[in-house]
């Protein structure tokens, strides 16, 4: 038990001087997770959104499909992507094998399915009476679907917010497209997983710190958000 | 209620399952670096040491820090490592009874066939390594603490170029890659960025040739005293942790270096090569 608190102690006295090495890794984490977290949001939602306001045939299996692939291993997607983007795979040419890029293509993947499920919720628990008054009051179908938006925007939100704490806290795509390049793709749980495996302990307890503290502030603004707009409801 | 009762039956007899078939048997845990595994030695060796003695030896493979570290710590009854400064540190600083001299291999440059950095005739391994330095071309670091980077951190010394804190060069931007990975993962991405990479002899030839898949990088640099890679085994000290099994950790300590153990090891090849060469003296 000594170790842990003795690191602990260490571990502040890292965070708290601004070790450069300890904030790369942070700031290569965050940047990845950011841009993941944007890219699958952009195509997510949409998507999301399609399938809960119109009525078509499969829509049940593309929903089923969608909860299926929530379950998707991050080391599958990770073998799948290699695959693709090793020299050998047919992307091979672009050249991105272990760059922060590689992470990216692979944790979009991963939480695409995420934000599309959860959209498709959030948007099914608006009652359809809002889409008919919307209607009826002359709204066209962009009017009527932004106004279906503004009401589903937490159920959105949230669906955001828990890819990102996703992405923010997976190993298996990070290691295996990104390689844990020190300076270049090392993120927070890869470095703490060397660490480990070096038999080192006071950077991966730092990392640690961080990476609660960055969920913590996630929803702390989630709730603040939620709180301030969402007490009229 | 009764599903309850059954429930928890079944939990108990899945807890008390390998807790008896420990006390029974006789089971070590070594801790060991990357190449004794990835090389196949260990898949070879540990059957016919259980043959002769009856102990079962669970096998975590880390970098030699790492494995080090667990010996320190107690996680495990004996340790099976190349790095000899820090063995002898160990032994001194008493976390382990006696350090047993059990074989060596050699380490190589791994490096593309077109090899970009001429280091084919380098007179020995401490130029070549600064060839690649002075070409900037793609270089895969361990950076894991484990014996083989230990090596590559000596070889960066010996250079002369200048070096950061973690003995890496200081001009590293764009083709020094520090990936802190066992030996395979370096191996696989030396390959993709066709650059080189310092690896033991053993987990080369497997990735070479004991597998499926094809792998096209080629000996770039090899031979000489400063690519000697001499291995180690160390029971863990009893007086610091009485909880390891320091019997049985002696009786597979003497066993590879006993007649019979040494036979084993020179008598396991891939390819034709033998992979460790048994030097106990």
């Amino acid at each position: 038990m000594d170790f842990l608190i003795q690191s602990l102690g260490e571990a502040f006295h890292m965070l708290w001087s601004l070790d450069p090495e300890l904030y790369y890794i942070v700031y290569v984490s965050l940047y990845v997770s950011f841009f993941s977290t944007i890219i699958a949001s952009i195509m997510g939602v949409p998507l999301g959104f399609f399938i809960a306001v119109n009525e078509f045939r499969g829509k049940r299996a593309v929903i089923t499909v969608l909860n299926t692939l929530l379950a998707l291993p991050t080391v599958v997607i990770g073998l799948f992507v290699y695959a693709f983007l090793s020299r050998r795979g047919l992307l091979g040419f672009w050249g991105i094998l272990y760059t922060p890029a590689a992470i990216i293509i692979g944790q979009v993947i991963l939480i695409l399915p995420w934000v599309a499920t959860f959209t498709v919720s959030a948007v099914s628990r608006i009652d359809d009476r809002y889409r008919r008054t919307a209607m009826t009051l002359g709204a066209n179908a962009i009017q009527t679907s932004l106004a279906i938006a503004r009401e589903a925007r937490f159920g959105i939100l949230a669906a955001i917010i828990a890819a990102f704490g996703r992405v923010i806290a997976e190993i298996g795509i990070a290691m295996m497209l990104g390689g844990n390049i020190k300076g270049f793709t090392r993120t927070m749980t890869t470095a703490m997983a060397l660490e480990h495996n070096k038999g080192e302990f006071v950077l991966a307890v730092a990392l640690g710190v961080v990476l609660l503290t960055v969920s913590l502030l996630m929803n702390i603004f989630l709730q603040l958000v939620q709180g301030r707009y969402g007490g009229n409801r | 209620m009764n599903r309850l009762t059954l429930i928890l039956c079944v939990l108990a007899l899945l807890a008390i399952g390998p807790l008896s078939v420990q006390a029974q048997d006789k089971v070590i845990t070594m801790s060991t670096t990357t190449s004794t595994e990835a090389s196949g030695l260990l898949d070879y060796l540990l059957p016919e040491f259980k043959k002769d003695t009856g102990i079962t030896v669970r096998v975590m493979s880390k970098g030699t820090g790492a494995a080090l570290r667990d010996g320190m710590d107690g996680n495990a009854d004996v340790v099976f490592v190349h790095d000899v400064a820090r063995e002898h540190q160990f032994v001194e600083e008493g976390y382990g009874t006696k350090r047993y001299y059990v074989m060596y291999n050699d380490f190589i440059i791994v490096g593309p066939d077109s090899d970009p950095a001429g280091i084919n005739d380098a007179p020995d391994a401490v130029s070549a390594m600064k060839l690649i330095a002075e070409a900037r071309k793609p270089f895969v670091s361990r950076g894991d603490d484990s014996g083989t980077h230990a090596r590559e951190k000596q070889l960066w010394e010996a250079t002369g170029l200048a070096l950061a804190d973690v003995k890496s060069p200081v001009d590293a931007a764009g083709w020094y890659f520090s990936i802190g990975q066992g030996m395979g993962p370096a191996l696989l991405m030396a390959e993709e960025m066709q650059g080189y990479v310092l690896s033991d002899r053993g987990t080369y030839l497997q990735y070479k040739y004991g597998r499926q898949e094809t792998y096209d990088l080629g000996i770039a640099y090899e031979g000489g005293d400063m690519l000697q890679n001499p291995y180690g085994v160390i029971p863990v000290n009893p007086e610091k942790h009485p909880h390891v099994k320091y019997d049985l950790a002696r009786t597979l300590a003497e066993w590879l270096v006993s007649d019979r153990g040494q036979e084993v090891i020179g008598s396991y090849q891939l390819q034709d090569q033998p992979l460790f060469f048994p030097d106990a003296k």
